[in-house]
């Protein structure tokens, strides 16, 4: 077709009535305490939205022809009315693909699933080998995933995703994961780890080299649509060809982040007040959050490239990830902390210790999140509330 | 022998497993089954999708959209890649 006056890629970076898909965080709940969660997860939040109140966030995304969302969280299967809002939300034809740690995958919710064309199940693994996945994930957490992805192949689930979060210690193991992942027919998905939620703490130790972004986007190459990305390397763009996919920051423009407690962020790796857009319990709902808010109409809004504006690369990778500039302390209009061509090495030498910004919220179980990349979960007393071992009550929970 | 018909002289209809949002645009489609997003980068061509299931073939249904004799090939291509990808159903005439 020819007809179309300006590049797609532009109708996106201007905003679209609707996002194409969302990622919406059910709870900060969580079982496990990974080293580099993006939303710090641990505990719920009191004040997450209830039942009655997700449904009606359901009800807005049928009636706004959103396809699908990311459900994720924490983990959004500790939630006791998880399985009521799926079955809700596909009943009011909003796809549903979920992310999950796996611990509540059993035999019998993989028969379920896998009878259902409107949902898609996300297993997160980041090593290929115990040893790898549990350091960052939590012992045990290599076993629970490997153990879910069985029973959703045996319920004859295909094509679910085996999602990887690439960091220094798992590049090496991108053939291992392509093959676990055929193994139980599934689709390997890799994305860029972020300086996001505890993701800044571990970030120096646990982020690509030089030499692994280059590994990582020859391998991506080779690989082409076989692998998904979510879109999330698209500054790696700056090594010549583009990895397939928009290679676009979607941030408030065809995407963006709902969180337990309804506050809408331009995406799901800028949970900061920064980038609070409004929440959807306000008048007006998601549907004026999107459409109205001041900062998704200034992230509509022409960019300036700054000073990537010169660089020969900046056509292709945009200046990269908002997200990962912000929490490295980077200004949002200069270069990517991984910019392929170096040119953010002297900016970060630059950026005083302690002085990049922190995330807004921190659910966290106090004494759960590790120092070292050796997560040991702590069962402990709930000292108040909300700070309850999320998996009590269950009868085959693991500890 | 068998002839095979060209994309434009066979009965076409949307998949049921395909959701479409009109966009400025054009649209987006949607599959559900295959989890695949596609761009009509084209009203007409949304114009033109629309109206298949009430066209004896694709041809018909580009000519009551008011689409250009020499424009044909474009959307034969863009309709083509639509059927590949099951966005499309063919249906008997």
């Amino acid at each position: 077709m020819t007809t179309t006056a300006i590049p797609l890629v532009e109708h996106f970076s201007q905003g679209l009535d609707a996002p194409i898909c969302l990622t919406w965080e059910l709870t900060y709940a969580c079982n496990l305490a990974c080293a580099h969660c993006l939303s710090s997860s641990g505990r719920r939040d009191p004040r997450e939205l209830s039942t009655a109140e997700a449904k009606a966030v359901i009800d807005e995304l049928e009636r706004m022809q959103v396809f699908y969302v990311n459900i994720g969280g924490g983990e959004p299967t500790i939630r006791t009315d998880f399985w009521e809002l799926l079955e809700y939300a596909v009943d009011h034809h909003v796809g549903v693909k979920f992310s999950t740690n796996g611990s509540r995958i059993t035999a019998e919710n993989a028969v379920m699933l896998a009878g259902n064309d409107y949902v898609d199940v996300q297993i997160s693994l980041d090593g290929a080998t115990a040893e790898v996945n549990d350091a960052v994930r939590g012992e045990g957490s290599y076993a629970t995933a490997i153990q879910a992805m069985e029973h959703l192949a045996a319920a004859g689930m295909k094509g679910f995703k085996l999602s990887v979060v690439c960091t220094r210690e798992n590049i090496g193991q991108l053939d291992e994961f392509k093959a676990i992942a055929d193994r139980y027919d599934a689709q390997l998905r890799l994305t860029r780890l972020r300086p996001s939620g505890r993701g800044a703490d571990v970030w120096d130790e646990l982020h690509p080299t030089a030499g692994q972004q280059r590994e990582l986007y020859d391998w991506l190459m080779a690989h082409g649509e076989d692998v998904l990305t979510g879109d999330s390397f698209f500054h790696l763009a700056a090594f010549g060809d583009a990895l397939p996919g928009l290679n676009l920051c979607g941030a408030g423009r065809v995407v963006c982040l709902i969180d337990p407690v309804g506050d809408v962020y331009a995406c799901p790796f800028a949970i900061h007040d920064e980038f609070l857009a409004g929440n959807v319990r306000s008048e007006g709902g998601f549907q004026r959050v999107w459409r109205e808010s001041d900062l998704f109409e200034t992230l509509r809004g022409p960019q300036s490239g700054g000073a990537c504006a010169s660089c020969s690369a900046y056509d292709a990778c945009r200046g990269g990830c908002m997200a990962a500039k912000f929490f490295t302390g980077l200004p949002l209009d200069g270069p990517d902390p991984e910019c392929v061509k170096g040119n953010a090495d002297l900016l970060l030498a630059g950026v005083a210790e302690g002085a990049a910004p922190k995330p807004s919220g921190d659910h966290s179980r106090p004494g759960a999140v590790p120092v070292t990349l050796m997560p040991k979960i702590q069962m402990r007393r709930p000292d108040r509330a909300c700070d309850e071992n999320p998996l009590a009550g269950l009868a085959a929970g693991r500890s | 022998m068998t002839v095979v018909l060209s994309v434009l002289d066979r009965a076409w209809g949307l998949s049921p497993q395909v959701s479409v949002r009109p966009e400025r645009f054009g649209a987006l489609l949607y599959h559900f089954g295959t989890r695949r997003l596609s761009f009509l980068k084209d009203p007409l061509l949304l114009t033109v999708v629309q109206s298949l299931d009430d066209a004896p073939t694709a041809r018909v249904a580009c000519e009551r959209a008011g689409v250009a004799e020499s424009a044909l090939p474009a959307f034969e291509k863009a309709l083509a890649r639509l059927a590949d990808t099951d966005m499309l159903q063919e249906r008997a005439s």
